[in-house]
């Protein structure tokens, strides 16, 4: 087998424009929504009243331990039996978050957990009432904290995305897919699909990595 | 302006406190002495609500700290109460702990806007007087990881008394600090000390420091004050056995 330039050139526009657009959309979407529900999650944990921290909790062990394609294949398929009906790209975006944000949320629990407790005893010695607390000091040291590894699991929903493919989203994989059955012959699609995924994760990573450096100042 | 009655703390089996009874006069400057681990930081823990008492009651400026009445029972205090009795007490902690996500001047200005609603340009303005008083008016954008230690505690001493507190709480205030910073953040707190009419409640492990500023120095020993006097009595002709094998351990140190 022998690589087909022509070829190659002939759907690299499409795979650039569609499949690589579908991709970051469904990455982007589901990365904002799983970095906004982990951190209430995470705050709900935490919660006083046992009767906001179990279910939460309980809820988001349940869907760590489920695989997210089960998630993805009930939200499509099932729940429009319940009257819920969305776009394939939407319901991957939803999946990805809260699948995600069960995990965002143990990075925020961590990144909480990390805050030193003079921290919180400053502000009990001001006076700074609860919420100030939380917003003022507590949640910005954590987050930071929290942002190399938030910025890991980019790079993972961006590279679990193809998965929604399995819900009709015709990402930049699914869209190498039908051109590769088209000939029956993959090489090229998936190679062009592959490498995209290599020149934004690495890319994606440095920046991540040099962002953390200039927030530790 | 502070009254211990019979108060007992204990940490599990560990018991810090025993049946404590003390009171400071309000503007009064009393330092705690011991050795480490006689309970002098759990006073100042327990005053600042930081930590709650095993038994016995606190009182501050007539009001009850620990405790509050529900009806006509004694039940312990909830947070609304704690914030209430909270207001006239300021703490300036060993290890600084400013918060390292806002500058100086933000350090400064977060409780007095958050919790008394002033302001945020009036605290500003005070609060740069407080830094120019704790000679750093040049640093109010700074941030605490660009100060040096001795630079962060004069910070934080400002930040406590941008709250007006009636009470100060100072815990081993200069003990994290490189010796060569330690005589600054020292002389500033005599400077305080003697300016106002704070009441001052100091634990600290230097003596001469102890000395100048204190009305009363108070000797503890496993939970329980061993001596009192003034400085000068204390320091000079100790009463107790214990009290002589403590400073002479320190000051030979």
């Amino acid at each position: 087998m022998i690589w087909d330039w022509d070829w190659t050139l002939e759907i690299l526009p499409g795979l650039l424009t569609q499949g690589l657009l579908v991709t970051l959309q469904a990455t982007l979407g589901g990365a904002v929504l799983a970095f906004v529900l982990g951190l209430f999650v995470a705050l709900l944990r935490r919660s006083r009243r046992p009767y906001i921290s179990r279910p939460v909790g309980a809820i988001s062990e349940f869907i760590r331990g489920t695989p997210l394609l089960v998630q993805l294949f009930v939200l499509y398929y099932v729940m429009p039996d319940f009257g819920v009906r969305m776009t394939a790209l939407t319901t991957g975006i939803i999946g990805l978050g809260v699948h995600y944000a069960s995990y965002t949320s143990e990075v925020y629990r961590a990144g909480i957990d990390g805050v030193p407790k003079g921290q919180w005893e400053a502000a009990i010695a001001l006076n700074l009432p609860r919420r100030w607390t939380w917003i003022g000091v507590i949640l910005p040291q954590a987050v930071r904290r929290s942002l190399p590894a938030l910025g890991n699991y980019l790079v993972a929903i961006f590279k679990e995305s193809p998965q929604l493919s399995v819900i009709t989203v015709v990402d930049v994989i699914g869209l190498a897919r039908e051109l590769g059955s088209e000939r029956f012959r993959y090489l090229e699609p998936m190679t062009v699909a592959g490498l995209f995924f290599l020149l934004i994760a690495i890319p994606a990573s440095i920046l991540i990595r040099r962002m953390e450096r200039r927030l530790d100042t | 302006m502070i009254r211990f009655d019979k108060v007992g703390k204990r940490f599990g089996d560990v018991t810090v406190l025993r049946e404590l009874d003390f009171h400071v006069e309000r503007g009064e400057r009393v330092t705690l002495i011991g050795p480490s681990g006689s309970g002098k930081t759990t006073i100042l823990r327990l005053l600042m609500t930081l930590e709650r008492v095993t038994s016995g009651t606190i009182h501050v400026d007539g009001q009850c700290l620990s405790h509050m009445r529900r009806g006509d029972r004694q039940v312990p205090a909830d947070e609304r109460h704690l914030r209430q009795v909270r207001k006239k007490i300021g703490m300036v902690f060993q290890q600084f702990n400013l918060f390292p996500n806002m500058n100086v001047l933000r350090n400064i200005t977060e409780a007095p806007v958050r919790a008394l609603g002033v302001p945020r340009e009036q605290a500003e303005e005070k609060a740069r007087e407080l830094l120019k008083m704790v000679d750093l008016a040049g640093k109010a954008h700074a941030h605490p990881s660009q100060l040096s230690g001795g630079q962060q505690q004069r910070v934080a001493i400002a930040r406590a008394l941008a709250m007006e507190p009636e009470v100060l709480l100072l815990d081993e205030v200069t003990s994290a600090l490189d010796p060569e910073l330690v005589s600054g953040v020292q002389n500033l707190l005599r400077d305080i000390a003697h300016q106002g009419n704070l009441t001052l409640l100091c634990v600290t492990h230097e003596m001469n420091f102890a000395r100048d500023i204190s009305h009363r120095v108070l000797m503890f020993d496993q939970g329980q004050i061993v001596e009192e006097g003034s400085p000068e009595q204390i320091f000079t002709e100790p009463a107790q056995q214990r009290t002589r094998d403590f400073l002479q351990a320190v000051l030979n140190a």
